[in-house]
């Protein structure tokens, strides 16, 4: 089995063993249980984490602890915590090139496109957070003498079924959305390429991002997003990477607490979704979809 | 608005009534114990000893026919099989008109009818003319505006001065203020291209019948949607005369269309294939049925549901503007309101007097026919509802609640209920947790503002909230940690057009109103 080849080949490699990343630290599956990861070719690359339920359920306690804090923090602080996890992703480069070459089985010239459109679109969100409030707020000019207001505020906790197909840039590119405006995420990442969601949680370990505020998990999908979907404590859920046939009963148990539910649109794709175009893949909408509006009344007079 | 009640000017002197059908098989009110209020009122809970003059409004401006049939496509029909089902008034239990009972059949003649509007008529519109036939509703609701609020308090029970002053007014300002945005569609949203979403689905309660019709029909017409909506079975008979203002509007046929019936033809409407949004308002039971119901269709959806709000009072609050907020928070339309103030929530050190305040102002309240101009309380919408009420009140009293009600008397027929407050209620009781929708208020006492927050989240729903302090930076600090979608500071159920309305958790998503509002019909795309 051949480990992702970084260095020489003069040498025996250190390989790595692949965890999941909950609460900021990195336990195994409490099951014990991992499954064999391949490249689209069938090459062997390393076995992954199979998460089980009740580590969707350590993952979802440990965003429910982390999401007030994290919301509570200024705008300002939030971006700038984004804009570092950039920053280390960068440092990284190479190595998330060479991961995600693997995971999907393209060149490295391709992948590094993918992985700079990734590390961008972190300074993307980055700058969002201390602009969506005003872009999606109001003041509201009611007929009556009241100072009325609308705020957006973080929805709490996000599970969020990440993209199948790209194993980087798509999680990046709906996590960052999700976690910029204060929520936590518990996010299950692709079940065919779920390498470099594990390499980002390296980054993510070593970055500011409290612990708990974004939690990865490996494993079968069609058995945790009904557990992730089903979950009381889970506000909203993203949709994305779920298949299509399990669309409808994600929802029906997702409807059970009324979650808030974002879904891939009508007639795209998952695996022919272009994640490097920005005016599509990355959008104010998708932090919108996470947020809850409060309208304040307060009585004008002496 | 949204003022409840005025003061009292006594007339002559009669002696205490007697308590009749109170609607529930309770206790007698009991003396107010603790002693008198220092500031009004007599002090003793007691009913004043006062008669009032009746002052009736005249029903003489209000026709109803017969039978109503459905508004599809412009046109008012039968239902495909004829069958009908009857409205009443909640006031008298008498019977009202026949209404069609809507079939599958109808359901699927509204939807085509409103298709055929939108690909054809309404989405090719340009906004400016959109806008005008908007203006138009909105002057005409204006014209006709006391035909619609009598005919609001005989079909739903409310009194006639809330649907006087506060339904039909801002039903029509609904109207107006979304006439303004179909031809600023262009503005609205930076750097998108707003489209309709196409044929919007829209099932709406019957605690404030048309005012939920503008709340839905407004934002949906302005962005180029057309409708099919259908209004309670309690409550048909405000849309179906709104069917007659779109005729007299020169709306084109199709743009909006109104089926009635049960619960069951509003999820065969919800659930059709060609509908493209889906606006529901009710309780959080049916409200996931409809999501479950749709689930995997890609509809877009809002839902604005159930609620069970805190209405918090610290010790610094001005006590008796306090006391009319409260009142007006769970008294207002019998309390069948879904962001009503059900739960109070007052500081240790003042909920004594507060209470006793709180019970000398109830005795003041005066409930009956919803006809007459001086009237509070009106009638409960229907005796299912007044059954669930008074279960409720009744658990309350079983789990060890006390229960305290103003001696007023009711009228001998007709769903009515006095209004209720309770103390010594502990969180966990069901008068704490769930919503009643009715006059009935649950007491709860905190010391901290750390623990007036946690126990006013303390709920799946997440509605409103009601903050009482004289202390600004203490409202901005509450307002941040509730989770709640609208909250009153020192106020309390207050609406207007501009003003985005919708819920945390499990009181729904999206919002009605505003900007927020008419995003909710929209689709956006890349300029």
């Amino acid at each position: 089995m051949p480990g992702v080849r970084i260095g020489g080949t003069d040498r025996i490699d250190v390989r790595k063993t692949y965890k999941l990343y909950i609460d900021g630290a990195f336990p195994r599956s409490e099951s014990g249980r991992s499954y064999l990861v391949s490249n689209p070719k069938g090459a062997e690359l390393a076995n992954a984490s199979r998460a089980s339920r009740k580590d969707v359920r350590d993952a979802v306690r440990a965003a429910r602890k982390a999401a007030e804090p994290w919301a509570a923090r200024t705008a300002m602080n939030r971006g700038q915590v984004l804009y570092r996890v950039a920053e280390l992703m960068e440092g990284r480069r190479d190595q998330f090139v060479a991961e995600v070459a693997a995971a999907e089985g393209m060149s490295g010239r391709r992948a590094r496109t993918l992985v700079d459109h990734a590390i961008d679109r972190w300074v993307w969100y980055a700058g969002w957070a201390d602009k969506i409030a005003q872009l999606l707020g109001s003041s509201n000019p009611v007929a009556a003498p009241y100072f009325n207001f609308t705020i957006p505020e973080a929805t709490g906790v996000v599970g969020m079924v990440a993209p199948e197909s790209s194993s980087l840039l798509g999680l990046v590119s709906r996590l960052a959305p999700i976690v910029v405006s204060g929520n936590a995420a518990v996010v299950i990442a692709s079940e065919t390429r779920p390498l470099p969601a594990i390499t980002l949680g390296e980054v993510l370990a070593t970055s500011d991002v409290p612990g708990g505020v974004i939690n990865l998990l490996t494993g079968l999908k069609a058995e945790l997003v009904p557990v992730l979907a089903a979950h009381v404590d889970v506000d909203a859920v993203d949709t994305w990477g779920v298949a299509a046939e399990q669309q409808a009963p994600v929802e029906i148990s997702a409807a059970e607490s009324i979650k808030r539910i974002a879904r891939r649109p009508k007639g795209i794709s998952d695996a022919a979704f272009d994640w490097t175009d920005d005016r599509a893949a990355q959008r104010p909408e998708w932090i919108a979809a996470f947020l809850e509006m409060k309208t304040v009344w307060h009585p004008i007079g002496a | 608005m949204a003022v409840m009640a005025t003061e009292t000017k006594p007339g002559a002197a009669v002696p205490a009534p007697v308590a009749t059908n109170g609607g529930a098989p309770l206790p007698a009110p009991l003396p107010t114990p603790g002693g008198p209020p220092n500031s009004w009122g007599l002090g003793d809970g007691q009913a004043i000893p006062w008669e009032y003059a009746p002052a009736p409004e005249s029903r003489e401006i209000v026709t109803i026919r017969e039978r109503y049939g459905l508004f599809i496509g412009g046109k008012e029909v039968a239902a495909s099989d004829g069958l009908t089902f009857t409205t009443i008034d909640p006031s008298t239990e008498l019977p009202l008109a026949e209404i069609a009972q809507a079939t599958q059949a109808d359901v699927d003649a509204a939807v085509r009818a409103a298709r055929q509007a939108q690909s054809k008529v309404w989405g090719k519109l340009p906004g400016r003319e959109r806008a005008k036939y908007l203006f138009r509703i909105a002057r005409l609701l204006q014209e006709r505006s006391r035909e619609f609020a009598v005919l609001e308090s005989i079909d739903s029970g409310k009194p006639i001065k809330e649907s006087r002053d506060v339904d039909v007014p801002l039903a029509a300002a609904h109207f107006w203020y979304y006439a303004g945005w179909a031809d600023k569609l262009d503005y609205a949203f930076p750097g998108r291209v707003a489209r309709p979403l196409g044929v919007a689905a829209q099932v709406i309660p019957w605690n404030f019948p048309l005012l939920m019709l503008a709340w839905k029909i407004a934002p949906a017409l302005a962005a180029g949607n057309t409708v099919v909506l259908k209004p309670a079975s309690t409550t048909p008979l405000t849309a179906l005369l709104f069917a007659d203002l779109c005729r007299q509007a020169d709306l084109p046929p199709g743009v909006v269309n109104i089926i009635t019936g049960p619960g069951e033809i509003g999820m065969a409407l919800v659930t059709h294939p060609d509908v493209d949004k889906v606006a529901f308002t009710g309780s959080t039971a049916v409200g996931r049925k409809i999501a479950q119901g749709i689930a995997g269709q890609g509809k877009a959806l809002t839902l604005e549901l159930g609620g069970k709000a805190a209405n918090i009072v610290f010790d610094d609050a001005p006590l008796d503007q306090a006391v009319e907020g409260i009142v007006n928070g769970i008294y207002f339309n019998q309390g069948e309101v879904c962001c009503a103030g059900s739960r109070l929530l007052v500081q240790e050190s003042i909920a004594e007097l507060l209470i006793a305040k709180l019970k000398d102002r109830l005795s003041t309240i005066r409930v009956g026919d919803p006809l007459d101009k001086n009237t509070d309380v009106g009638a409960i919408n229907s005796r299912a509802q007044l059954d669930k009420i008074t279960e409720l009140v009744a658990a309350g009293v079983a789990e060890g609640a006390e229960l305290y009600q103003p001696a007023c008397e009711l009228p001998g027929r007709g769903f009515f209920f006095r209004p209720t407050l309770f103390t010594n209620v502990a969180q966990s009781y069901r008068i704490a947790r769930e919503e009643i929708f009715g006059p009935v208020l649950s007491t709860i006492t905190f010391r901290t503002p750390e623990e007036a927050i946690e126990k006013a989240n303390n709920t799946p729903y997440g509605l409103s909230a009601g903050i009482w302090t004289d202390k600004g930076s203490r409202i901005l600090m509450m307002v941040k940690r509730m989770k709640a979608g609208v909250v009153w500071a020192n106020t309390f159920n207050k609406f207007d057009p501009t003003s985005p309305f919708g819920g945390y958790k499990e009181s729904g998503y999206g919002r009605e109103g505003g900007l927020h509002g008419l995003q909710a019909y929209v689709r956006l795309e890349d300029r």
